[in-house]
């Protein structure tokens, strides 16, 4: 198994910041269009880490006029630019699904000192 | 000229592409192998050449084994694998072959044992389908009628629960999507047959050119 391990790490991600569930963050993300490529922002609350080694992802919740978007990005992918951590959430829970059921003024979460 | 390998599937992962997409990968210490023995026309009647792999200890070894070993000059090795080939003279006895015969990008045929699932009933075996499993049926995942009344008799070949796995199967056209011959690696693209650390062996696709 370390064979594995060893062979994955020569493509992990170690430049990208720490960051937690409930925490809100804006990830820098590549997207090709043609042949063009250029570099999407995407803010939102992370709801979701899972997954270890190369195989690790995040999902990133945000409400875009009036409509919830979830999308889930591979943590270790190149095609991610950067990341930065704009607020840091105090939860309880390490899946915030519950957040999917609430809106507006029950939807915020505390900050962590 | 075919040209194959003898490895010890590592287990599987995923790897990023440089366009950033992820690909699940199967990763195989594969060689180094050493040809113990040539089959000849005049002599077996067919060309192929005998590869050993992997380590053994010398006291697990018997007699007539370390007898053939020694024939050859070699250390003796845990799997003996027999490679069909046409240019027999490619090859001397004693020679080693490692990864590096393959090269990114090229397409391969993976040969290994399948995991053993045991006796299994037909949904599994076979692709049944199965019964209801409410509305009061209590008919659900059994194999169902054998045929006519007319025979009388299970006709040959008829699908049966049984043993399902362990058998060699050959996964064509995998892709070799990284070769590292410092660590006698091959990494290949998507699954091949068998458990962690059992034997494959790995030839120049078949197909697909």
């Amino acid at each position: 198994m370390d064979l594995l391990k060893s062979l994955e790490e020569e493509q992990l991600r170690k430049d990208l910041p720490e960051f937690r569930p409930g925490d809100t963050v804006k990830v820098y993300f590549k997207v090709i269009e043609g042949n063009r490529e250029r570099i999407q922002p995407y803010e939102g609350v992370v709801i979701r880490k899972r997954g270890s080694g190369l195989s690790a992802t995040f999902t990133v919740r945000r409400v875009s006029y009036g409509i919830g978007v979830e999308r889930t990005f591979p943590l270790h992918s190149p095609r991610i630019e950067k990341i930065e951590v704009i607020r840091r959430g105090k939860v309880r829970r390490a899946r915030l699904y519950y957040l999917r059921k609430l809106t507006g003024k029950a939807a915020r979460i505390a900050e962590r000192r | 000229m075919p040209k194959g390998i003898l490895g010890r599937k590592v287990g599987m992962t995923q790897i990023f592409t440089e366009d950033g997409r992820a690909i699940p990968v199967t990763v195989i210490e594969a060689g180094p192998c050493v040809v113990v023995q040539k089959k000849t026309i005049a002599n077996d009647g067919y060309n192929a050449i005998q590869l050993g792999f992997g380590e053994i200890k010398e006291s697990k070894v018997n007699k007539p084994l370390k007898g053939h070993f020694n024939r050859a000059n070699v250390k003796p090795r845990r799997y003996l694998r027999e490679l069909r080939v046409e240019n027999i003279d490619a090859y001397e006895v004693g020679q080693e072959i490692k990864v590096d015969i393959f090269t990114v990008g090229e397409k391969v045929d993976v040969t290994g044992l399948t995991k053993g699932k045991g006796f299994a009933g037909g949904i599994k075996r076979h692709g049944f389908h199965r019964g209801p499993m409410a509305h009061g049926s209590k008919y659900h995942r059994r194999p169902g009628s054998l045929g006519a009344k007319g025979p009388a008799r299970v006709f040959l070949g008829r699908k049966l629960p049984g043993r399902l796995g362990m058998e060699r199967v050959t996964i064509q056209n995998l892709e070799v999507v990284k070769v590292d011959p410092e660590r006698n690696l091959l990494v290949i693209k998507g699954s091949v047959p068998g458990i962690r650390g059992s034997l494959l062996i790995i030839k120049e696709a078949v197909k697909g050119k």
